[in-house]
């Protein structure tokens, strides 16, 4: 019966969520803080390689890529034999899928939360969204982890490159909006400097949110070349069944030629 | 004229012969006569006549495309999610066949509302046609079905939350609502239970009773023939042979005129299919790359685009029993819509201006309608629908009204009525605190009563119709 009323709850709780968004909503806990860019092209494959190793180095410890195949990752991102055996440190099959060693269950109580798996997180978050959300981290005493999103409010994750970016301070200041306090966002602040200058991180975590926008749609590398073709046939098809269409029309036109 | 029939009437040659065999046994040649070859379709279709063949081009589509995924799909709140992972990526295809799918379900939405509106401006739910509009929303209605449970497939967070605010909507139905509610997920809430019943629905049920509408729909098309722009029906004008003047055989001329149409929008298609396969989230919702989750309401629950009109008329009430009410009444007064606008004359062309003019606003109603269902749901929106969905119902009476021509005081008392029923609606609903924005907006049905009802008294040739020609027009 206890799960009679859990399906109550969730059903009662989806019409509410649906009459009262206007009232609770999204607790909005930073304003204005714009979306970035991501630099997205799956033409560079260099960076997709560079991207690959950032998530093998920096992420997979914690995230996988359980619909992505390593030999299908070798084969897309031209990785010879060797280079693919470097990534796959955890003695896996090149058949397998990209999965770490982290146990689910340890996970959840660990962070709370057990880390998302991450192959179609770009389609479901945008990947302008995840480029900007890779850099946001701040420091806040308030936070377990020590760390904030500016992106993410209260996220679990702790930040993985606090080496390479370095630690930054949020700068805010208060403001109201819509009838209430907010507090918008001015700048970052630099406090610690990381192994990497500003420009490159950047460019590190361009060349990373590249990568997972590949693992989120591997099929993209063949599909948009292969459209060209089809347009192309298609429109041919369709200037064709235009002239055959006026060819036999003329019949009708000449049966009917003093209509308006 | 028909050098390019396929059916040999000489029974020579080993194809002939062949064909012969066959007319002994079953109509072949009959039915492709009857019902291709040597059915009169008016001269004039126009742009909006492509649709009809594009839907049915869509279904095959559907259809084929489904087969195959469903070789590969797993019906099973464990494996879903990830099998449609795998159709995408270790699938030889994969990827094509599903955006095939989700690109051609929503198109078939868009064919269908166009192929609707035609509907609405020509006259062709007019007699004798009213069984060809009931047929065919019932394929609406059915494909609005098909669509929904399909859409739970993918066991994705939208896919998850959407079927449990449909299926709660049964709910709202008093004394049966909550046997039925449970009675329809096959368990307390939606779950794999849910996930099976609607996978066997959306592969067989549903696609076969379409089917069968399909056909009802076409041979009721066929019994009355098509209607045209014009309205006028060709077969009231024959020649000495006994054909219409101005009618040509569907075979070769339509099938040639629709090739060409379906070449235009199979370019729109693929277009879409590979260079936009989600459309920013209109084909397919960014929340449902999340795996469904019972313990987690999304903050924004929503349905795709081809159902959000109706979702703003369900959205705009504050109260579940009249907002299904409302939903209901949006669609079942489509299927009354021969029995509402009477008016002898079909179509939109020789109406007065004061119909064209309903006409435009309510194609913008329903525009606007679907625009407010993808916003928030914050008090602003919700009291918009509420606004657009009264102009919505307003369109009906209106079409009621402009039927026979009425008279002054017809128009002051529907006004006035109108109006009345509007503040009901405003006083039932009315919350102090949004009491500006409750008069503020009332501005917009006050002008749709005003320029519907009260412009015709000032302007009374606005409500005169035009000579209906003779013949077709034909450019």
């Amino acid at each position: 019966m206890k799960h009679t009323t859990w399906h109550r709850r969730a059903a009662a709780g989806a019409f509410l969520a649906l009459l009262l968004c206007p009232v609770t909503g999204y607790a909005i806990q930073l304003s204005g803080y714009p979306l970035m860019r991501a630099p997205v092209n799956l033409n560079n494959r260099a960076s997709l390689q560079r991207g690959a190793r950032t998530f093998v180095n920096y992420c997979m410890g914690c995230h996988t890529l359980q619909y992505l195949r390593w030999s299908r990752l070798g084969r897309d991102l031209r990785l010879n034999k060797r280079a693919l055996r470097e990534l796959m440190f955890l003695q896996t099959k090149p058949t397998q899928m990209m999965l770490n060693a982290m146990p689910a269950r340890e996970a959840t109580r660990w962070f709370g939360a057990a880390p998302p798996d991450l192959s179609v997180m770009v389609d479901q978050k945008g990947v302008n969204w995840v480029y900007t959300y890779l850099q946001s981290f701040y420091l806040d005493p308030n936070r377990p982890t020590g760390v904030n999103n500016a992106a993410f409010y209260r996220v679990a994750m702790p930040d993985p490159f606090w080496q390479v970016q370095g630690l930054q301070k949020l700068v805010f200041r208060k403001t109201r909006e819509n009838g209430g306090t907010v507090n918008r966002f001015v700048r970052f602040v630099l406090v610690t400097p990381g192994t990497r200058s500003p420009a490159s991180f950047r460019r590190m975590v361009g060349n990373l949110t590249n990568f997972l926008y590949y693992a989120g749609h591997p099929d993209e590398l063949k599909r948009v070349h292969l459209g060209i073709w089809v347009i192309a046939f298609l429109v041919a098809f369709t200037v064709f069944a235009y002239l055959l269409k006026r060819e036999y029309w003329k019949d009708v036109h000449r049966k009917h030629p003093h209509e308006k | 004229m028909n050098q390019c029939e396929p059916v040999p009437n000489a029974r020579t040659g080993w194809g002939g012969r062949l064909f012969g065999w066959i007319d002994a046994r079953f109509p072949l040649s009959k039915l492709w006569r009857s019902q291709v070859s040597e059915y009169y379709a008016p001269i004039n279709f126009n742009f909006w006549y492509f649709f009809g063949s594009i839907a049915l081009l869509i279904l095959v589509n559907q259809i084929v495309t489904g087969i195959f995924l469903a070789m590969s799909y797993q019906p099973n709140a464990h494996l879903a999610f990830g099998s449609v992972q795998y159709i995408m990526r270790d699938v030889h295809w994969g990827w094509l066949i599903r955006y095939l799918h989700t690109t051609g379900a929503s198109l078939f939405f868009a064919v269908i509302y166009l192929h609707m509106f035609r509907g609405l401006l020509y006259g062709s739910y007019k007699k004798p046609r009213e069984l060809l509009w009931i047929i065919g929303m019932l394929i609406y209605v059915c494909l609005m079905a098909e669509a929904f449970m399909g859409y739970l497939l993918p066991w994705g967070q939208m896919s998850y939350w959407g079927a449990v605010v449909i299926t709660s909507l049964f709910g709202a139905i008093p004394w049966i609502g909550s046997h039925l509610e449970i009675w329809i997920r096959g368990d307390f809430g939606i779950s794999g239970a849910t996930l099976n019943r609607f996978f066997a629905l959306h592969v067989v049920a549903i696609p076969l009773l379409l089917l069968f509408l399909v056909v009802c729909h076409l041979m009721a098309l066929h019994e009355v023939g098509s209607n045209n722009p014009d309205g006028i029906e060709i077969h009231e004008n024959l020649d000495d042979q006994g054909k219409p003047v101005d009618g040509v055989p569907f075979h070769p001329y339509y099938t040639v005129k629709d090739l060409f149409g379906v070449g235009v929008f199979l370019v729109v298609f693929a277009l879409i299919a590979f260079y936009a396969p989600t459309l920013h989230g209109f084909f397919i919702e960014r929340n449902n790359f999340k795996p469904a989750n019972f313990l987690q309401t999304p903050p924004d629950i929503r349905p795709l685009w081809y159902f959000t009109p109706y979702y703003a008329v369900l959205r705009s009430f504050p109260n579940k029993e009249f907002g299904v009410s409302a939903f209901a009444l949006a669609i079942v007064l489509l299927f009354l819509m021969p029995w509402i606008d009477r008016h002898p004359i079909k179509s939109f062309r020789y109406r007065a201006p004061m119909y064209r003019i309903l006409l435009g606003v309510f194609a913008a109603t329903f525009l606007f309608l679907g625009y407010i269902g993808i916003q928030p749901a914050t008090l602003f929106w919700q009291k918009m629908g509420l606004r657009i969905a009264e102009l919505y119902f307003l369109f009906f009476i209106t079409a009621w009204l402009y039927a026979r021509r009425p008279s002054r005081r017809a128009l002051l008392v529907t006004f006035f009525a109108a109006l009345a029923g509007v503040l009901l609606l405003d006083w039932r609903f009315y919350l102090a605190s949004i009491a500006p924005l409750i008069w503020r907006t009332l501005v917009i049905p006050v002008a749709y009563l005003v320029l519907f009802y009260l412009v015709p008294l000032l302007w009374p040739d606005g409500l005169r119709d035009r000579t209906v020609p003779q013949r077709v027009t034909f450019r």
